[in-house]
């Protein structure tokens, strides 16, 4: 990938007329995360005419794309050759592209047992406020030379520079699959999970709502089979189960649903990010659970103030991902010691301070 | 071993002070460091005698040595704190050291700075067998972690061979990997949450006990950050269920080629083993007579292809992988009956390092990354390198993940040998990265391959990297002079390269 190229050269162009003006840019993917996050602000740099897969080998597991690669184009492609992005990254709509995926650094249902986002970017190259293209990582899964500058970028909401181009590890499919569903309430569920955790099962993904518990196992034919036999529970068709794990990836299911009415209301969804261990949270409003209870969703009209220092108090954080007033702040804001190391981050990246300024904290 | 190379001038952008190195300038320095470091440390836990000091000179890579100014033992973490404020106030360079088993210099001593010993650091704090956590100080060995986790059937995955002696400190340092990691992930995997102090001296934290954390990733900047970002001193590992059973199948290949194939063929066919390892001939020929593992002599090339999980897991992989490893013509395979056969295949493999100590008075090992499909390619230029310097080199890859380690034979005592063994090892690294890789894998830059950064990446991106190292550290105290190398630097080795390894002056030492 040069600088050379029009399209490339377009961006950089743009990218130093923003910074000798200093005027903030607005880095757009496919549009389907603005919702998530603070309120984006500044002129657009389209990113959508940056497309295309630079090399793709099954043997190696990995995929180099551009950033404005449609998600689904790179999924499809993946699918193919019997492969898959492991952490499931959610969609939200149709639309959505690679470096959307990979600068929000969001994970799906399977993550609490195959790994983030982060964990699977191997390299990105990098446009800076000068317009010049930087390279960081690589394409191969171990890679030590210099501070790892590529995974940094994953879940840094655009604020450090433009991501171009990608580098992902990606795995085979697994070839079995399975999904049991129990009757049981959140603490049995909870207690339940961490069971299984410690043992050598083929557990993908969980979830609780509403009283149910779903499992999905994946794997080796044979593990999947001797492990649906030694827990039981009711077995979905495969169609249903493929339904329900992608209407919490890409928040279909009515639960993450907030209607007009209701968020004028006062209602709210948070994401609550917590040790898997932290018992069931005394918080009034339903919770969807996923992650084997490390990522637990809750829709209330509670004070964020109250949410947050819940969270905090087990461990974890709260991100407040959907609500009409987001003026408590999207983002939970780290101790003052890591926050300094982010105001020097992002003076060393962005020392004009263009990059999405205010996509993480509006102060940053 | 021994080795003979004089200590390196503090490279870069140390934010020095007079770099004086009169002995009287260094006595001078030091007792002013030790009388202030007595205000927060108890005499016991400050050595500066020469007899004290000089086990610390170096790390796991001997040949690079430097005698500290001081070194500090200290107990607790207010310890440590009141010794980095002590250090940032005066803009004293601080080397943090776990076992010193790091294989790049990452922990040789600054001649006019403290180093750190954190070995004290040596609790296991927590293993909660329900989040399948534990918190560790430190100092904790690798394997201790392990070993104490197994009464609940767990164990931390991450393996590097010198899990005996490394500290996670030291892993989480280097991002360390090892023959599992193809399956299981690197260090930054396992990791959950690091606790730390700043260079100021102020506690922070990366990571939580959650999966993630509000804000950038910045634990993923520290793990593998060479004790430059920050000092740890406490980690929550993941713990990972031990797998009911491992089998390893053992295949011989006539030729490299073949069995680089053979490595990208189990990996297309939608298996990733538990450990994928790559021998060639001359290492196992030493791995043999080290550790009489049965060894197929004649072939070219074996791999470790091992798999792991349930019995019917197990089987249905094995079969799998004796498939496709036949299919790509390997020339004998045996796969292991048993726990104890099993553990004599790897037995050979893991003790590939001091074998070849065996048989060389030194031996340097290279960690660069290919792709997985170039390996013979490497192998061949490899060969042609070991003609070309007139250096003996055996070779084990972790073949799963394209890291290879080059095991360079030599004698450090003859200057010469030395010279054509570190311009062997830099061309090794530059075809590395020419493959479209990386000149290290899992070992770190520390002094070691400063050049070869030079090589792989750009003055800006240089310039990031001591842009991101200036965020965490202002004063640049922690572990000055390593990883990123300077402007200058580059330079000067740019020049070197001009004349095509005929370096000007050649008996100097350079590092």
């Amino acid at each position: 990938m040069r600088t050379a190229e029009p399209v490339l050269r377009r961006l950089s162009e743009q990218v130093r007329a923003a910074a000798a003006a200093a005027l903030p840019l607005d880095i757009q993917g496919g549009g389907t995360k603005t919702f998530y996050g603070e309120a984006p602000r500044g002129e657009a740099l389209a990113m959508t005419s940056l497309q295309g897969i630079s090399s793709y080998e099954p043997s190696e597991l990995v995929v180099t794309a551009r950033a404005g690669t449609r998600l689904a184009e790179l999924e499809t492609v993946l699918a193919q050759r019997g492969q898959c992005l492991p952490f499931e990254p959610p969609r939200f709509a149709t639309g959505g592209t690679l470096g959307g995926m990979v600068a929000s650094g969001l994970s799906g249902p399977a993550r609490a047992s195959t790994g983030a986002l982060r964990d699977y970017v191997l390299g990105v190259s990098l446009l800076n406020a000068r317009g010049e293209l930087l390279h960081f990582g690589g394409q191969v899964e171990k890679n030590v030379a210099g501070y790892d500058v590529s995974r940094l970028l994953a879940g840094s909401w655009g604020i450090l520079g433009v991501i171009c181009e990608v580098s992902l590890k990606v795995l085979p499919c697994p070839p079995a699959a399975a999904t049991l569903r129990f009757d049981c309430d959140q603490a049995r569920a909870l207690a339940q999970l961490q069971a299984w955790s410690a043992q050598s099962l083929p557990l993908r993904a969980s979830a609780w709502y509403r009283e149910q518990l779903y499992l999905r196992l994946a794997g080796a034919a044979a593990a999947v089979h001797s492990a649906c036999e030694r827990l039981g529970g009711e077995r979905l068709t495969p169609e249903t189960a493929a339904a329900w794990w992608d209407s919490l990836r890409d928040h279909r299911h009515e639960f993450f649903q907030l209607s007009a009415s209701e968020l004028a209301a006062g209602e709210c969804l948070w994401r609550l990010s917590l040790p898997p261990t932290a018992a069931t949270l005394g918080l009034p409003g339903p919770q969807l659970i996923e992650w084997g209870g490390a990522q637990r969703w809750l829709r209330t009209h509670t004070d964020a103030a109250v949410v947050r220092t819940a969270a905090a108090a087990v461990g974890g954080h709260a991100t407040l991902v959907r609500a009409a007033d987001k003026a408590a702040g999207a983002f939970t804001r780290p101790s003052e010691a890591v926050m300094r190391v982010h105001r020097r981050l992002k003076l060393a990246f962005d020392p004009a301070g263009i990059f999405n300024p205010g996509r993480l904290y509006a102060d940053l | 071993m021994n080795a003979v190379i004089a200590a390196p001038p503090p490279a870069d952008a140390a934010p020095a002070p007079v770099l004086d190195y009169s002995p009287e300038f260094v006595a001078a320095r030091r007792a002013e460091v030790v009388a202030a470091l007595a205000a927060v440390l108890p005499k016991s836990a400050i050595l500066s005698r020469h007899e004290d000091t000089v086990p610390y000179e170096c790390d796991g890579l001997t040949a690079y040595r430097a005698l500290p100014l001081v070194v500090v033992i200290p107990e607790t973490e207010a310890q440590v704190a009141g010794v980095l404020k002590i250090c940032s106030e005066r803009k004293i360079p601080i080397v943090p050291r776990g076992a010193g088993t790091g294989l790049s210099g990452g922990a040789l001593p600054h001649p006019l700075g403290v180093s750190l010993s954190l070995a004290k650091f040596n609790k296991i704090l927590e293993i909660d067998a329900l989040s399948c956590t534990a918190i560790v100080e430190c100092g904790v060995r690798n394997l201790a972690i392990s070993d104490a986790a197994a009464p609940l059937g767990l164990y931390y995955a991450p393996d590097p061979s010198s899990q005996i002696a490394c500290t996670i400190g030291g892993n989480v340092a280097e991002n360390s990997g090892g023959v599992h990691c193809l399956k299981y992930g690197l260090t930054l995997h396992n990791v959950r949450r690091v606790r730390g102090l700043t260079a100021e001296g102020e506690r922070i934290e990366f990571g939580s006990a959650a999966l993630d954390a509000p804000g950038l990733d910045l634990l993923a900047v520290v793990v593998g950050s060479e004790g430059m970002l920050a000092v740890t001193t406490e980690v929550t590992v993941k713990l990972t269920p031990k797998p009911p059973l491992a089998r390893c199948i053992m295949a011989s290949f006539a030729d490299v080629e073949s069995a680089g194939a053979a490595v990208a063929n189990v990996i297309a066919s939608g298996i990733i083993p538990a450990g994928l390892e790559l021998m060639d001939k001359p290492m196992t020929e030493v791995a043999e007579a080290f550790v009489h593992a049965g060894y197929d002599l004649s072939a070219a090339a074996i791999l470790l292809c091992e798999s792991d999980g349930t019995e019917a897991e197990v089987a249905e992989e094995i079969e799998r992988m004796t498939q496709v490893l036949e299919a790509s013509g390997a020339s004998r395979i045996e796969v292991s009956r048993d726990e104890a056969q099993r553990l004599k295949f790897w037995s050979g493999r893991k003790n590939a390092f001091p074998a070849s100590g065996g048989i060389s008075p030194d031996y340097m090992c290279m960690d660069s990354t290919i792709p997985r499909k170039r390996l013979a390619e490497m192998l061949r230029s490899i060969e042609e390198m070991a003609v070309k310097y007139d250096l003996r080199c055996v070779n084990v890859f972790h073949a799963g993940d394209g890291n290879l380690h080059p095991l360079i034979l030599f004698d450090a005592n003859d200057r010469e040998q030395m010279r054509r063994c570190e311009l062997f090892g830099a061309e090794i690294l530059e075809q590395s990265v020419r493959l479209g890789g990386t000149v290290t894998g899992e070992h770190g830059v520390g002094v070691e391959k400063l050049n070869s950064m030079c090589v792989q990446f750009s003055p800006g991106e240089r310039a990031l990297f001591f842009a991101v190292k200036q965020a965490f550290d202002p004063d640049h105290i922690l572990n000055p002079g390593k990883v990123i190398p300077s402007l200058q630097r580059c330079a000067e080795y740019g020049k070197m390269h001009v004349h095509h390894g005929l370096l000007p002056f050649p008996d100097l030492p350079r590092f």
